[in-house]
């Protein structure tokens, strides 16, 4: 019996594309500010098309097979495509997530979009989906991490 | 390296010995008589439940009749702690911030109804400096409550100076010893506490039975109403099976105290020597001195701690982690906090305890798996 099903724990032991890039098209960060875990994300980015992810990751089990598994679903997507990923996704992918680590998911989902932001800064492009998109400000708001407290308490 | 099932979470319960299930198989079948008839088969639980009772009052050296069976440590805390402030009308209680959260919250309830509670800072090992209470000590206060050993740094708090301010001012002295009972000599007489807490199943007992030591004199309130049972302070038919279950326990803990103690010692000392040696960036939070024999609370930098207890869980090692985070309480561990560790490190603490049953062989097995993962989960990491 283990709190996690086989695919989390597949991503888990064996994590996809974990490293950094010599020089990234886009850098991703995006840290929770309760429970101090932390994505970064680097992005090859050629012809609109994601080539290359690599993440790393402080977190808990479920953080690293997110980051893990949204890795292999970015790599080979447009910057379209791989901006309408939500975290939902990663966890059907990952075929369910405890209750209460659904939200360490989004660790993924949003350290991903941060690196796309910074790739369309650097490069002046506009992506629709990121209109309105601000990372700051995201920090403070999303309480990423809800290890299950809150929710039981 | 072969896998092996390790369990290194005694803090959190231990496995029933052979004995103690052994004692408890009659009460669980034929012996299922009430203790409170009055043929044969309810005499025969009465008694059993006098020989435990007896059993437990040996082993802290009690009177027998000081001893009061509960359903847990918990509620015996609680009883402890709302008998006390209904029987008396005054307002203040002094505990420390290192309590477990069935005093912490039974007490943060009572200040939602109007009572003040003062909570003792330690200091960073985790320890209480007597002067402290003394100076907290009101003409208002009614009870101290202190543990005896912390669950999750296993810091021993100085028992019998405590109790002796306490009673210096006329204070009643309630101790939660949920954790010492079967890991260090305990004597209520010389520790000179008014009530003490325990439970059976960090001593290779049954789960859900626990007891509360009443010095003889000592009023305080029933919890629980009914029936005439514990002396009429604790209603409710008694769970036979369990109590003489705890009973053994605590005999098989008085005998085997001195073993027990330098097992737990040997085997925890050369775990932290091993780490220390072979795992760069680890630390130990609390003391090495004033400490349960099988506890070490260990914090990893640059990882995180439930990824570390997951990997361990899947190379077949249990151990829970000092921050929480993952056994689903969100915010850092109190504990941790309360001796000053910076809530960064918090995240990476990992608690190894270890009992009777760890071998040296687990531990090497255990020393290994961590050089594994921290190497794994370093590459992970994106803190340098
Ligand atoms: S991301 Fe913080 S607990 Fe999972």
């Amino acid at each position: 019996m283990n709190m996690y099903n086989d695919t989390v724990m597949d991503h888990f032991m064996n994590p996809r594309n974990v490293g950094e890039m010599e020089d990234p098209d886009g850098i991703g960060i995006y840290g929770s500010p309760t429970c101090g875990d932390l994505m970064q994300i680097h992005l090859k980015i050629e012809d609109e098309v994601i080539t290359d992810a690599k993440f790393k990751a402080y977190g808990c089990g479920s953080a690293i097979a997110s980051s893990s598994m949204a890795t292999t679903i970015i790599i080979g997507l447009s910057v379209e495509d791989a901006l309408k990923l939500t975290n939902g996704e990663i966890v059907d992918k990952l075929e369910g997530l405890p209750e209460a680590k659904i939200h360490c998911s989004v660790l993924a989902d949003m350290a991903i979009k941060k690196a796309i932001f910074d790739y369309a800064e650097t490069n002046n492009k506009h992506y629709k989906a990121l209109e309105g998109f601000d990372p700051y400000e995201m920090v403070q708001e999303e309480h990423v991490c809800i290890c299950g407290k809150d929710e039981e308490k | 390296m072969e896998k092996r099932n390790v369990y290194l979470d005694y803090s959190a319960t231990t496995p029933l010995k052979d004995e103690v299930l052994e004692a408890m198989m009659p009460y669980l079948k034929e012996k299922y008589g009430n203790p409170s008839s009055i043929y044969s088969k309810g005499i025969e639980n009465k008694e059993a439940i006098k020989t435990s009772r007896l059993q437990i009052s040996k082993l802290i050296n009690s009177e027998k009749d000081e001893i009061y069976f509960t359903g847990s440590g918990s509620e015996s805390d609680n009883w402890a702690i709302f008998g006390t402030a209904s029987s008396l009308r005054c307002k203040h209680i002094i505990t420390s911030n290192i309590e477990h959260h069935a005093v912490l919250n039974s007490l943060e309830h009572l200040e939602s109804q109007g009572y003040e509670v003062t909570y003792l800072k330690v200091n960073e090992q985790g320890l209480i400096n007597p002067d402290d209470l003394e100076k907290a000590i009101k003409d208002d206060t009614i009870l101290v409550t202190i543990m005896m050993a912390n669950n999750e740094i296993g810091t021993i708090q100085p028992i019998k100076k405590l109790a002796r301010i306490a009673h210096d001012k006329g204070v009643l002295f309630h101790c939660d010893a949920v954790q010492a009972l079967g890991n260090i000599p305990i004597d209520v007489n010389k520790l000179g506490v008014d009530m003490m807490s325990f439970s059976a199943h960090k001593l290779y007992g049954p789960k859900g039975i626990g007891a509360l030591f009443i010095k003889d004199g000592v009023e305080i309130d029933n919890l629980i109403y009914g029936g005439a049972q514990e002396n009429g302070k604790r209603a409710g038919t008694e769970n036979v099976p369990s109590i003489v279950g705890f009973g053994k326990a605590s005999a098989l803990a008085l005998s085997g105290l001195t073993e027990h103690i330098a097992h737990c010692l040997e085997l925890r000392n050369y775990f932290a020597d091993r780490l220390f040696e072979d795992v760069f960036d680890t630390h130990v939070n609390g003391t090495m001195l004033d400490r349960l024999p099988g506890n070490l609370n260990i914090s990893f930098d640059f990882i995180e701690g439930e990824a570390i207890l997951m990997m361990l869980d899947y190379m077949g090692i249990s151990v829970s982690t000092g921050s929480a985070c993952s056994s689903s309480s969100g915010s850092p561990s109190h504990v941790l906090s309360a001796i000053g560790v910076p809530e960064s490190r918090t995240y990476g603490t990992i608690r190894f305890s270890i009992g009777d049953f760890t071998t040296k062989e687990d531990i090497d097995y255990v020393i290994d798996a961590i050089k594994d993962i921290t190497k794994k989960l370093k590459e992970l990491s994106p803190f340098k």
